[in-house]
């Protein structure tokens, strides 16, 4: 998609009627103090942000603080910033660190914590995903119901929330925000393999539990 | 060197591979990852094995459904201090008092 090797020549194809312009332009405006500009960050990113933030605290509540002190960590460094990476994989790195102290000190202080939660999940994918390449013979209904489809997010929603948090945030930046898989090692500076096994992983138990719901919902015949 | 001849078995050209071993190339398939024997033998295996087809656009559809969440974004009350966050550090910025 990108033209460019280098540099935010993804940023512009990657986020869906993302009319971001060219790097330098957009730390230009940002340096300058150009108001608009800031908020076309603020209003393509944040949502892909929260979602991301998400992954690794426990609260909606925090993860939209987690986004705030990330775009306060960028407003301040914005000058420093030294192009070596994408102005995207800047903001996102900073977020995905920002997450992870704070995931950190809530699992100290929660009961429960959710990076514990990485071994039941395998053992539940591994029954949904098994379960349905045996006896899932029938095809999946094509969601055109709206009553469907709206179920079918919220269940995407729950399944994302299930997923343990490196397999959450890879396929959340891949298939949910649309991140090419270079940007997504970037920003959690992973290999490609690494990336590509998180991201087949997760892609794996969502199929599961997606073909677990259409088989709830199949009409008897 | 050889001819390419139909009826010969394309030995080393096309790996074989089980359905469980398809279901875990899915995503390097797609990822257009595999090399071109294993790229081949997916290929193979889709065109002829109904289970893994359906598998595959179940898959497919698993993805495309993925970017499908509705949009949501920060409220309005952050947002707001965010955007007048970056006023004031404009504002800083162009303090002749204080030198950046
Ligand atoms: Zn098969």
């Amino acid at each position: 998609m990108s033209q460019r090797s280098t540099g935010g020549g993804a940023i512009v194809g990657s986020f869906e009627g993302g009319g971001l312009p060219p790097d330098d332009i957009v730390v230009g405006a940002l340096r300058d103090g150009d108001e608009a500009m800031f908020a076309a960050l603020l209003d393509t990113w944040s949502r892909g942000m929260l979602r991301v933030a998400r992954s690794y605290v426990s609260t909606d509540h925090s993860a939209e603080e987690v986004v705030q002190d990330t775009w306060l960590a960028v407003i301040d460094g914005i000058d420093a910033f030294e192009g070596r990476a994408s102005v995207k994989t800047w903001v996102f790195r900073i977020l995905v660190n920002t997450a992870k102290k704070r995931g950190v000190r809530e699992s100290r202080t929660l009961p429960w914590s959710a990076f514990e939660r990485d071994g039941d999940v395998f053992a539940d994918l591994g029954a949904a995903a098994q379960g349905a390449r045996v006896d899932g013979a029938s095809g999946w209904p094509t969601p055109e119901g709206e009553a469907l489809a709206a179920e079918v997010r919220v269940l995407i929603a729950e399944a994302l929330g299930r997923l343990p948090p490196r397999q959450r945030v890879v396929i959340t930046l891949r298939d949910v925000e649309g991140c090419t898989s270079d940007e997504v090692c970037e920003i959690l500076e992973i290999s490609a393999a690494n990336q590509r096994v998180l991201l087949h992983r997760a892609r794996t138990a969502v199929r599961g539990w997606l073909a677990d719901y259409y088989e709830s919902v199949k009409q008897p015949e | 060197m050889k001819r390419f001849i139909p009826e010969t078995r394309a030995v080393n050209v096309v790996k074989r591979f089980t359905c469980d071993e398809l279901a875990e190339l899915l995503t390097a398939y797609l990822e257009d990852a595999l090399d071109q024997p294993s790229r081949d033998g997916v290929r193979a295996h889709l065109s002829c094995c109904e289970g893994c087809g359906r598998y595959f656009d179940q898959f497919r559809t698993t993805i495309k459904v993925l970017g499908d969440q509705p949009p949501e974004k920060l409220s309005a009350p952050v947002r707001d201090r965010l955007m007048s966050a970056f006023r004031n550090r404009n504002r800083h910025h162009h303090d002749p008092d204080r030198r950046s």
